[in-house]
């Protein structure tokens, strides 16, 4: 009778003693917690993209409480989330760069044809080891959807072999800037209203072979642009987007289809918004 | 005891008497967290501090408190019960002192709680009949076989993502075999040192 009393009684007494160690520790050694990151880390989105820089929300939370970062950074919370971080800390918004990921390339089914049948693994990543890809265009988009995998916002589509990127869900994070093996994928900002769906640097003859909507190097739109705002290097045409104006003037003037002009405008609630 | 004793010792937890491939203990941390290298090599730090940790405390307790009050058919209760007291104090004092390695060891430490390596290292260094350095050294052994095990697992879960596998297969089921394969290899320790 006496063993079983000393079992519950050294038992009752280790759990006591253990406990209150816990009570006291957690009193003692309590963090003061940092109340200002944490209204700042519920107003972020929560998405975790580090498009701001930081590791992620909580990350840029932290560094606006204690390290004056400066708010706006986070693209992908736009406006909104701008001017409640400002609220938060007292200071005045300067607004965001609304950015948004565009796809340089047009090279869908039927535009362009494939060199060879791809049965490995759905990536892109992995395509692109194998001879650059099934497309006969080595620029091009290849439609394994590594972009649509990175997307948080759902905004990107494949179409066709194509990614689309929808501007309307689009937040500018970038993170399918960083999963396209083949850096098709332009992170331009909003004000930008053109853009130039190619990306091949292959001489106009052999884009007119492989991709009925390539890239010739005409320069036909850098004659019809008023502007100044579209070069042609290394067979490619480029849009200087500070300089662009979105008159369309070069769309019309490509024989080939490869530009469209976007009319980017801010929507009530500061996402960007494309219109063709 | 002699240093070659002790080194036995080290190789035995490390290799030999290695606690997830040759024990099966603490399986459940070795198929969830061997994912990604750095989540392995972060859990496996902890499961050693922890040992480490455990050990210290559980066999002082066991020597001068159960022993010789002939209670030592509580030694699974209270090793249990001090390793989860433990492990939350643990985890106060680095969240207050160690921010850095609060960080990252923070999520992994409540996972060991009650990770049965653990208690089964504890258990293990008692039924050894090993005095208290030489149980800190099993403790050492074992979380070293810990990490040891975690980061050559990932490695091999690393590559079977990239691998075609077997629809009927995929996740699970390969984990294991391909466990059962990593455990099959280190059979070849069995017999070192004698042990």
């Amino acid at each position: 009778m006496n063993s079983i009393l000393l079992a519950i009684l050294l038992l009752a007494a280790l759990g006591l003693v253990a406990g209150l160690i816990l009570a006291v520790a957690s009193v003692v050694m309590a963090v003061p917690r940092d109340e200002k990151a944490e209204a700042l880390r519920d107003v972020l989105p929560g998405a975790n993209c580090g498009a701001c820089g930081y590791s992620g929300c909580d990350g840029y939370a932290k560094a606006m409480a204690n390290e004056g970062a400066p708010v706006g950074l986070c693209s992908p919370g736009g406006e909104a989330v701008a001017e409640a971080t400002a609220k938060i800390l007292g200071v005045e918004s300067r607004g965001v760069d609304t950015r948004t990921a565009l796809v340089r390339c047009g090279g869908c089914e039927g535009v362009t044809s494939r060199k060879l049948e791809y049965q490995g693994l759905d990536s892109c990543r992995a395509a692109n080891q194998l001879y650059g890809g099934d497309w006969l265009c080595q620029y091009g988009c290849l439609g394994h959807g590594d972009c649509k995998k990175a997307c948080e916002y759902g905004a990107i589509a494949i179409e066709n072999g194509l990614a689309r990127i929808d501007p309307g869900l689009c937040r500018g994070c970038g993170q399918c800037v960083k999963a396209c093996p083949k850096d098709l994928i332009a992170l331009v900002p909003g004000h930008v209203q053109g853009v130039v769906r190619c990306s091949s640097h292959d001489k106009g003859a052999v884009v007119r072979k492989i991709c009925s909507k390539g890239c010739i190097g005409c320069m036909k739109c850098t004659k019809a642009c008023e502007y100044d705002a579209i070069h042609v290097e290394n067979f490619l045409a480029a849009i200087d987007g500070e300089k662009c104006v979105g008159c369309g003037a070069c769309a019309k003037a490509c024989p080939t289809g490869c530009i469209s002009v976007f009319a980017l405008e801010a929507q009530e609630d500061g996402s960007p918004a494309a219109a063709e | 005891m002699s240093n070659t004793g002790l080194f036995a010792i080290l190789i035995g937890g490390l290799l030999v008497n290695n606690f997830v491939l040759s024990q099966f203990l603490g399986i459940c941390p070795f198929l969830g967290v061997s994912k990604k290298l750095n989540s392995a090599v972060g859990m496996s730090l902890a499961v050693i501090f922890v040992m480490l940790m455990a050990t210290a405390a559980t066999w002082p307790i066991q020597t001068y408190i159960l022993e010789p009050n002939d209670l030592t058919y509580l030694q699974t209760i209270v090793f249990i019960l001090i390793i989860a007291a433990l492990v939350q104090l643990v985890e106060i004092a680095l969240k207050r002192f160690v921010p850095p390695l609060y960080n990252s060891l923070g999520i992994y430490l409540p996972l060991i709680t009650t990770n049965c390596a653990v208690l089964g290292v504890t258990i293990l260094n008692i039924d050894s009949g090993y005095g208290f350095v030489e149980s800190l050294v099993n403790a050492l052994g074992a979380g070293g076989g810990f990490l040891l095990a975690m980061v050559m697992f990932a490695g091999v879960r690393e590559r079977l993502e990239g691998a075609d596998i077997p629809a009927g297969l995929k996740g699970l089921p390969i984990t294991l075999v391909s466990a059962s394969l990593v455990s099959l290899s280190f059979i070849g320790f069995q017999g070192l040192f004698g042990l």
